[in-house]
């Protein structure tokens, strides 16, 4: 299929299909699901090593050399924070791209926007390519736009959740707002690939899936349906869906009808 | 309790007396920890791998040592 690249910051992909590296019962089989998924963009985490194991093996053993890395600043709740996990993913030497959360409440988990925009600014600043975890709010986005964010990725649903869109109105408005102005990646509470095939059908430009992946019972098969379920919504957007009317248009001819 | 010789630092929130003289990569080393994928934070500075061997650890600093790990 003929298809432009998804352009973030310097980078181009091929795949539009994010993967998360959390929550996989071993990295072996969290390797497989990677190759599996034909993702280019993987997300990680920074967290302290621990000095009673310094010897546990590294996730970067397990994700395949072609993959580019995504931190995220996951379990920051200030500003403050995230800038500071932001520094230290940098200083890995691997990427500037981040995926920024700023998130202090842990029952939804849901982003804080106003720490989000301000982390966003002095964050792009520094020369960060910033990807801020989002709610579905075009007016947020619009904030993040002008911060200089690389993308913005508004949620489905809450992280891990596997509701899906609980909503579309927003997203929808979100996506005919900042069209090819910056690439809209659907992120958090995919569950299944009709999921990621809708996100893409309403002209997202990706998805970031993690738990549905890896929480699977078959890891290894979810990867591939969810990229099959990506690809579809993808060529799907790119055809152009008809248009929902309200009652029947017969789909064989209405002449010549044998009486 | 600072050892004979040592010093007293803080790791990853941790207190922890260690040999005094040590570089960043010294104290990977003491650790065990692999310098290839070790991040420091030193005394709330990221530090650049190319001064790990040169940046001596003193008595009373705070270091961060992190690493990447699975996450969404």
């Amino acid at each position: 299929m003929q298809d432009e690249k998804l352009k973030i910051g310097p980078h181009e992909f091929s795949s539009r299909f994010m993967i998360g590296t959390g929550k996989y019962d071993t990295f072996p089989l969290m390797k497989e699901a990677l190759e599996a998924s034909g993702s280019e963009i993987v997300t990680v985490a920074v967290r302290r090593v621990n000095l009673d194991n310094p010897k546990e093996e590294s996730l970067l053993d397990y994700i395949p050399k072609n993959m580019t890395l995504l931190p995220n600043t996951a379990g920051c709740a200030t500003v403050d924070e995230a800038v500071r996990v932001a520094h230290m993913a940098r200083a890995a030497g691997m990427t500037k791209l981040l995926k920024l959360e700023v998130i202090n409440d842990p029952e939804t988990l849901l982003p804080d926007m106003v720490g989000t925009i301000e982390a966003t600014k002095i964050l792009v600043e520094e020369g960060f390519v910033v990807m801020p975890y989002m709610m579905q709010d075009p007016v947020s986005a619009s904030r993040l736009v002008d911060a200089g964010a690389a993308a913005v990725m508004p949620l489905a649903s809450p992280i891990g959740s596997g509701q899906g869109f609980i909503d579309f109105s927003f997203i929808k408005l979100i996506v005919k707002r900042f069209k090819g102005v910056v690439p809209i990646v659907v992120d958090a509470g995919l569950g299944a690939p009709s999921d990621a095939a809708l996100a893409m059908e309403i002209g997202a430009d990706a998805v970031l899936i993690n738990t549905a992946v890896a929480k699977a019972k078959d890891p290894v098969l979810m990867a591939r349906a969810m990229k099959a379920g990506v690809e579809a919504g993808r060529m799907a957007y790119l055809a152009g869906r008809i248009p929902r009317v309200e009652y029947a248009t017969p789909s064989s001819p209405t002449q010549g009808v044998v009486k | 309790m600072t050892q004979i010789g040592g010093i007293t630092i803080t790791v990853n929130g941790e207190t922890r007396a260690v040999p005094a003289g040590l570089s960043v990569n010294g104290l990977l080393d003491h650790f065990g920890i692999k310098r290839a994928t070790a991040i420091v934070e030193h005394n709330r500075e990221v530090l650049d791998r190319k001064l790990f061997d040169d940046t001596l650890v003193q008595h009373g600093d705070t270091l961060e040592i992190v690493r990447f790990v699975g996450g969404g």
